[in-house]
């Protein structure tokens, strides 16, 4: 182990830090975007649910490795892709603000940033949808008899309920694209894991950058652990009232075991 | 290669169950730190770590030891480091169903007056694998996708070949989209070869 070599190239491993965290934030937001319709579709059996079944269960059963290829190298294929808006800018936004931050497939970045997006939306379609079906029916009703409509019933009463109890599941969500956001480092993206093999490239050395990297990824998996044990305790609390503290992990293969990434 | 991982991790799950519920602290603190590790980092990093780390510790004591270069495989380096990885899991999930056995159970048993070899074998096993099942195939199924990820490295998996075919006939999106439908196949028929196993592990069980 050579630490001089980790300490200098700290502005890298930093830099790969802060773009992990954007992507995975970033992913995670606009996957809740789409899971959001996608899981209400789903429940309420609604006149798209299989549109959105079939979403699910694609996204979910294949890796996101090959997904995140498919977008980047597969979509490049197509002229009309090349061609089109997708591929960069249209020539009158050039200069602009708007030009600067289009959305491109040229770029790794979008690539990975749509791929994520849309992976993560499966899953969390599908956190969510579990987190509906467990809300009792009982507080649905007392919301109606209380005079809300439907959509107010939904907003008010079902969702938070919903969220709530889907809680543990999301932190487990959160590590897992965490952890999934390395794949962008095979498409060219210096991410943390993009810093330690830049590392191990220039110097010529094989643990060096990838431990770091290991490391870093443990630090900010343990931090999320963390913070979602702090917001469950606070937003369970009024599912916990005098249940015994059940045995063990309970059941197997439900909730996920420990509370860290499990997938 | 996935059924290979499998087996290394179901094995690894099995003595890291034990380890943890043995009770000794040496086994359960070795245990609690591999499931810690491997948990708080990403696949990816870990079977980058051991397939060039792994290569070069082998030939700094292969120097030491005055041998020649040794190539590390890399289809070996894969199975070693997924089934390193879901052994972690399953580690978890085995504790879990064991933990999951009511205690009468297996007092009942000796009760009976068998011995601790029929016990384990006829009370506490075949309760354990139908609370394991669960767990066991939810590990299967990410063990599988994750196995895409050994291209990386350059085996030529599935996924490693598309990516090669891919790009010598400059049709990336027709091959992956082949691999796409493979991997769902493989799910769908997992899925529906799991749900016959559980019919089977929890006949005589209603609901």
């Amino acid at each position: 182990m050579n630490f001089e070599i980790i300490l200098e190239a700290w502005p890298l491993f930093a830099k790969g830090v802060w773009i992990t965290l954007h992507l995975t934030v970033l992913a995670l937001s606009l996957g809740f975007v789409i899971a959001l319709p996608a899981a209400l579709s789903l429940h309420h059996k609604g006149r798209f649910h299989r549109v959105w079944g079939a979403y699910v269960y694609v996204f979910r059963g294949t890796p996101l490795l090959v997904q995140t290829y498919l977008i980047y190298y597969g979509l490049s294929q197509f002229d009309w892709v090349r061609s089109s808006f997708l591929w960069g800018a249209p020539g009158f936004l050039d200069g602009t603000w708007l030009g600067a931050v289009w959305p491109s497939l040229k770029s790794a970045w979008w690539c990975a940033l749509i791929a994520f997006s849309l992976n993560s939306g499966a899953y969390q379609a599908e956190i969510l949808r579990g987190g509906l079906a467990v809300v009792p029916e009982g507080e649905l009703e007392g919301a109606k008899s209380l005079g809300l409509n439907p959509s107010q019933v939904t907003r008010l009463v079902l969702l938070p309920s919903a969220l709530r109890r889907a809680l543990p599941q999301y932190g487990n969500e959160i590590v897992f694209m965490l952890h999934g956001s390395v794949v962008a480092s095979v498409i060219t993206i210096q991410d943390i894991l993009g810093a330690g093999r830049t590392l191990n490239a220039r110097h010529y050395v094989a643990y060096e950058g990838f431990l770091t990297s290991a490391a870093l990824y443990m630090a900010i998996t343990f931090a999320v652990v963390w913070v979602f044990r702090l917001v469950e305790r606070r937003y369970l609390r009024h599912l916990n009232i005098r249940t015994a503290k059940p045995k063990g992990a309970g059941a197997p293969g439900i909730a996920g075991i420990g509370g860290v990434a499990w997938r | 290669m996935a059924v290979l991982s499998l087996v290394l991790a179901t094995f690894l799950g099995a003595l890291g169950a034990i380890a943890k519920l043995s009770g000794g602290m040496l086994p359960t603190g070795v245990a609690g730190i591999y499931t810690t590790i491997v948990r708080g980092v990403p696949d990816l990093v870990l079977i980058l770590l051991i397939y060039f780390g792994g290569q070069r510790l082998v030939n700094d004591i292969g120097r030491g030891l005055d041998l020649d270069y040794i190539e590390v495989s890399k289809f070996w380096s894969g199975v070693v480091s997924i089934g390193f990885i879901y052994g972690a899991y399953l580690t978890e999930t085995f504790r879990g169903a064991y933990l999951s056995v009511p205690k009468g159970q297996p007092e009942a048993a000796y009760a009976l007056g068998l011995n601790r070899g029929q016990t384990l074998r006829l009370v506490t096993l075949p309760q354990l694998l139908r609370h394991a099942l669960p767990g066991y195939g939810n590990v299967w199924m990410v063990l599988v996708k994750s196995t895409a990820v050994v291209s990386v490295i350059g085996l030529e998996d599935l996924v490693g070949l598309a990516d090669k075919a891919g790009k010598s006939t400059r049709e990336p999106f027709l091959f992956f989209t082949a691999v796409i439908l493979v991997y769902l196949a493989i799910t769908a028929a997992s899925n529906w070869g799991l749900r016959q196993v559980d019919r089977r592990v929890s006949k005589g069980i209603t609901a």
